[in-house]
This record gives C-alpha cells, sequence and structure tokens, in this order.
C-alpha cells in the first residue's frame, strides 16, 4: 500500500512539474483563435490569407514593460507586415482584476497609439492558455507551412533591453522574423524575460 | 502661538528620527549568486518583487513579518527588479514609506535572458517569484507566484526542516 501511494505521489509530483511547462513549443502547430479585435471585428490567423506567418504578441495596457514596448512592437509589424509577417496582439489579462485593460481601455490605447495592428482581447483567457503565456509583453513568432497550418518558430523576448530600445544589442524578434523569411530556422528559439504577470481569472 | 509652533515643530522632527530612512544597495548579478550559494546556518529567503507590481506588493508584508518574527533562523531578501535609474524616485521612496526592514537590493541587470536561468529554469520570467534556499541541506523551492501569509510560513517551514 505504501509503495502504491509512493507511485501515486511521484505520477502526482510529476504531473503537476509538467503543468508549469504546459502550452505549446517551438516546433508546435499554432493553435488558431477567433477573438475580438478593438474595432469590433474578430480575428482570427486564418484572416489574413497574404500572411506567411505572425508576430503574436501577448500584451496589454497596464505593465509597465508593456508600455515600454509599445513603440518597438509598431515597429515590428511596419518592418515585417510588409513581407508577410504582422503583428497581432493579445491582451490576456481579466479586467476585474487589471481595470486598466478593459475593452474599452485597449479601444482607447488602440486610438491614441493608433496601433497599426489588431489588438485583440482574449476574454475567455482560453487561447492564453493553449499557448502557454505567462507574462506581458511575450511574443510567438509563427511560420506558416506548406500545409496552411502556422508551426511556432520562437518564444519569448522582443530584445534584451527592455527600459531602452537604442540599448538593446540582441533584436531576438526582428533576427527570427528575417531568418524565416530567408527561408532559415532562427538561430535563437527562445529567450526569457522579466515582465508582468498574466492576471488569470479567479 | 509660538509655543505650540515650537511644539508642533518638535513632535514632526522627532516623527522624522522614527521613522529611518533605509538604503537600497544597486546590485550585478554576482550579488544575487553570493546569497544563493553562500554557506549560511539561515535559511535564504529571496522575494523577487517591483514597485509597480500589485501582487508584490500585496505580498511583501508577509515577507516584512517573516524578517521580524524569524530573523534568527531566515535571512530575507527583497530583490527589486525596478528599473536602476528609478532607484531615488520610486525605489527608495516606496521602501521609505513601507519602513521595509529586510535587506532590499535594486538587481540592475536589464539583460534578463542572461541570468533568469541561474536563478531558476522553470522560472518564465513573471514576478512575484521566491526562492527559499537551505544553504545546510541544499534543498531548494522556487515559486513563480503571489504567496499567501500561510504560504509563505509552510514554505520555510517547509525548507527549514
Amino acid at each position: 500500500m505504501l509503495y502504491i501511494n509512493v507511485i501515486l505521489m511521484t505520477v502526482v509530483l510529476f504531473l503537476s512539474g509538467a503543468s508549469v511547462n504546459e502550452g505549446l513549443s517551438v516546433g508546435d502547430t499554432a493553435q488558431d483563435f477567433q477573438l475580438k479585435n478593438t474595432d469590433g471585428t474578430l480575428v482570427s490567423l486564418a484572416s489574413d490569407e497574404k500572411a506567411k506567418g505572425y508576430i503574436l504578441v501577448f500584451t496589454c495596457n497596464t505593465c509597465p514593460y508593456s508600455v515600454a514596448y509599445e513603440d518597438r512592437i509598431i515597429k515590428l509589424h511596419e518592418m515585417f507586415a510588409s513581407q508577410g509577417y504582422p503583428v497581432i496582439a493579445i491582451q490576456p489579462n481579466d479586467p476585474k482584476r487589471s481595470p486598466g485593460d478593459s475593452f474599452q481601455k485597449m479601444q482607447q490605447r488602440a486610438q491614441k497609439k493608433a496601433f497599426p495592428f489588431a489588438y485583440l482581447w482574449d476574454k475567455s483567457q482560453k487561447t492564453t492558455k493553449a499557448y502557454g503565456a505567462t507574462n506581458t509583453p511575450q511574443v510567438y513568432v509563427l511560420n506558416k507551412q506548406a500545409d496552411n497550418r502556422f508551426k511556432i518558430a520562437y518564444i519569448g523576448a522582443i530584445d534584451n533591453n527592455s527600459r531602452n530600445a537604442q540599448a538593446a544589442d540582441k533584436h531576438y524578434v526582428q533576427l527570427a522574423v528575417k531568418s524565416l523569411i530567408k527561408g532559415d530556422p532562427p538561430q535563437t528559439t527562445k529567450t526569457k524575460a522579466i515582465g508582468c504577470s498574466i492576471k488569470w481569472t479567479r | 502661538m509660538l509655543k505650540a509652533l515650537v511644539i508642533l515643530l518638535c513632535l514632526s522632527c522627532s516623527l522624522t528620527l522614527v521613522r529611518a530612512q533605509h538604503e537600497v544597495k544597486v546590485v550585478k548579478y554576482d550579488a544575487l549568486e553570493t546569497l544563493i550559494t553562500r554557506d549560511s546556518p539561515k535559511l535564504e529567503v529571496i522575494n523577487f518583487w517591483a514597485t509597480w507590481c500589485k501582487p508584490c506588493i500585496k505580498e511583501l508584508p508577509y515577507f516584512q513579518a517573516l524578517h521580524q518574527k524569524m530573523g534568527g533562523t531566515v535571512t530575507v531578501t527583497l530583490i527589486s527588479l525596478d528599473f536602476a535609474d528609478e532607484l531615488n524616485t520610486k525605489v527608495i521612496p516606496f521602501v521609505n514609506k513601507r519602513q521595509l526592514a529586510p535587506t532590499v537590493l535594486l538587481l540592475d541587470e536589464i539583460d534578463y535572458n542572461s541570468w533568469i536561468d541561474k536563478v531558476d529554469s522553470t522560472w518564465t520570467g513573471a514576478i512575484p517569484a521566491t526562492l527559499v534556499i537551505n544553504h545546510q541541506t541544499g534543498k531548494r523551492k522556487f515559486v513563480e507566484n503571489e504567496l499567501t501569509n500561510k504560504e509563505l510560513i509552510e514554505l520555510v517551514n517547509e525548507l527549514l526542516n
């Protein structure tokens, strides 16, 4: 009996340990979604037929790091949308826990900063959970395959200096997308950065 | 009238004296590494926070209480991940206002990817996060979550035994 308990405990421990890393990894097929944009339309990965991939950014209005990266996210879209890799931003926080991230506040922010990309609200947080995003801002670079599915090519930070764009000397997302455009796999496929934890619905 | 003013002034002076000014050192990763690897008889409790992080601020009083009640067996260090250029405008005023008694260090390492995994390979980078190390037994536990007071005490007791 004790032996069985030990085995059970080990299994439980293993499962709970594995749950930390749940979500999608580099190389996995990206799950599609249908989420409401700040202009009221529904957006999915299939919406843009010309897209060769996406720069998917989990971000929000309120996190200081997200705010610090806003202009850089706009720049990424300006750099790569015309080459087939537009930005899609997804706001994952529950507005009950983070009132500054309500849909109305998202609309105001998108208008004020004239976001050239879709800014979607993941109301149910299902998409965020499926991808395994944990903090904001966090980027998933997707690349379209021959079968029209999207594969994850990079997960992580935009660059290596959240405080000062000019001081950053490793532009992870730019490098990843440039590699994909050339037809090469990105050299760096995963990075980590300090960010704001996602405010999950309680 | 003048007498009242003098009394008032003295009162405010003494209040200022009671409210000690706290020091916040700006450090690099090696200082954090020292905390992680040093040989200390005390349990090492390292909390990662920032002045802008609401859940972090919510749990700070529990770390303050832990420091005050168990300072003899536990070393509490609060590692601020605020930007170093906001030390004097945000961090020090916050630490003084809250009268934070544990050691507060500001970790000025903006190239996060270069050190997050060294703290713990499971850390995604979200804060609050807490690392507890028993240097004597070699046991360690990393929690990337907001802790309640009960959870913090349980975590400390688990690692002390």
